[in-house]
């Protein structure tokens, strides 16, 4: 553990990052934001990557924008004034990212200060950070204990998470977790895709969750409202929920894709594996 | 060999795809893990073979000195058969048969 102090006992500063970029982070950060509010906890959502800012959009918060994590820091604008409340889900709330110039001062100390603000009003203060392992991802990481990672089951962004857990770990960042996007059983089963345990295999880390590759990630993204915002039934929107629900620290079991199904094409999908010699 | 790894080589077809992803993944992650390029890594296994054949006599042809990784844990790992102890050791770089690795 590092000695980072903690301004509230309860309250959880969680860093969603991934290496790669394009792998999840932003629509993770928004549907677990929603999903934790949904179940009751105080819950902010940070906007890190000051260079590609999107999480306003995925929240269909961006027409309510005054002021940003940039006035908060130069001292023109109270937290409060900053923060965009969810209408639909008071109990969470985006501090957005200011503009792309940001990135030029802004220091690990800078991101600490508004996390430590954030811990003192919210149970869970989540930081979707931006791709790549430079000064944005350093920024960010100091700011938080623990790290959620994203990856999908491919070659490139298996290799990228392995680099961010290297350094998260050696932050002293902890618990380090891994949330598996865009899966899709049906090449897992068909040994087209690097199944499940070949990544949590490799990367050494919990699986915290699993989010099939779903369209309706899509159509709830054309909206600003996330998948966990009306319950939606779909694949990916119950993963999301699941996900909030073990980080809760609830024990949801996890099922593993490729052997999922009764049909006879799962069947069929296990025997072609079996070895025969 | 599975069912349809067997199927796959009867219609000369490419197997599949999710074991080659595993295996490219191992390697190329044992390099990031330990931060060593291939050059050193040869450089490494030359100077480590060098120093073990002045005490035994090894076979070259099956020795090996890879870098593999399990659970985040990078190890070297050296397979070095040994033909045949040397009675007394060689002086530094004293043996001939290493001219040739
Ligand atoms: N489970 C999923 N199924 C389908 N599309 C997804 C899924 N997760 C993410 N996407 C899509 O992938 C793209 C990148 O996602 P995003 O969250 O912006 O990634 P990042 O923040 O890591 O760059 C978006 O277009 C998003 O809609
Ligand atoms: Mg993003």
């Amino acid at each position: 553990m590092s000695g980072k102090p903690v301004t509230s006992t309860q309250s959880r500063a969680i860093l969603i990052c991934s290496g790669k970029g394009g792998v999840g982070k932003t629509t993770l950060t928004a549907n677990l934001g929603v999903a934790l509010a949904k179940q009751g906890a105080r819950t902010a959502v940070l906007d890190a990557d000051f260079g590609l800012r999107n999480l306003d959009l995925l929240l269909g918060l961006e027409n309510r924008i005054v002021y940003t994590a940039q006035e908060v820091l130069s001292g023109s604008c109270r937290l409060e004034q900053a923060l965009v409340k969810h209408k639909q889900e008071p109990n969470l709330s985006l501090l957005p990212a200011g503009n792309p110039r940001m990135l030029e001062w802004l220091t690990p100390e800078d991101m600490k200060k508004i996390t430590d603000l954030l811990a003192e009003q919210f149970d869970y203060v989540l930081i979707d950070c931006p791709a790549g392992i430079e000064d944005g991802f350093k920024n960010a990481a100091a700011a938080c204990r623990e790290a959620l990672v994203v990856t999908t089951p491919e070659v490139s962004a298996v290799r990228d998470a392995d680099r961010v857990i290297g350094l998260l770990q050696t932050r002293g960042i902890e618990p380090i977790q891994l949330v598996l996007n865009r899966v899709r059983p049906r090449m897992m089963a068909n040994q087209e895709m690097l199944s499940v345990s070949d990544v949590t295999d490799i990367l050494a880390l919990p699986l915290l969750g699993l989010v099939l590759e779903d369209e309706q990630v899509i159509v709830s993204t054309n909206r600003g409202e996330p998948l966990t915002l009306n319950g939606s039934r779909s694949p990916a929107g119950q993963a999301y929920t699941n996900v909030a629900r073990r980080l809760r620290g609830e024990e949801v079991p996890l099922a593993d894709p490729s052997k999922e199904g009764q049909g006879l094409r799962a069947k069929l999908g296990r025997l072609m594996h079996t070895k025969i010699f | 060999m599975t069912l349809r790894d067997f199927i796959d080589k009867l219609l000369g077809r490419q197997p599949a795809s999710a074991g080659m992803a595993r295996q490219r993944l191992q390697l190329v992650l044992a390099h990031d893990r330990s931060d060593l390029n291939p050059e050193l890594l040869e450089q490494m296994r030359r100077e480590i073979l060098e120093v073990v054949s002045r005490y035994v006599e090894i076979d070259l042809e099956e020795g090996d000195v890879s870098l593999e990784t399990e659970d985040r844990v990078t190890a070297l790992v050296a397979n070095l058969p040994i033909k045949r102890a040397r009675p007394k050791p060689l002086p530094p770089g004293g043996d001939p048969s290493m001219a040739t690795i």
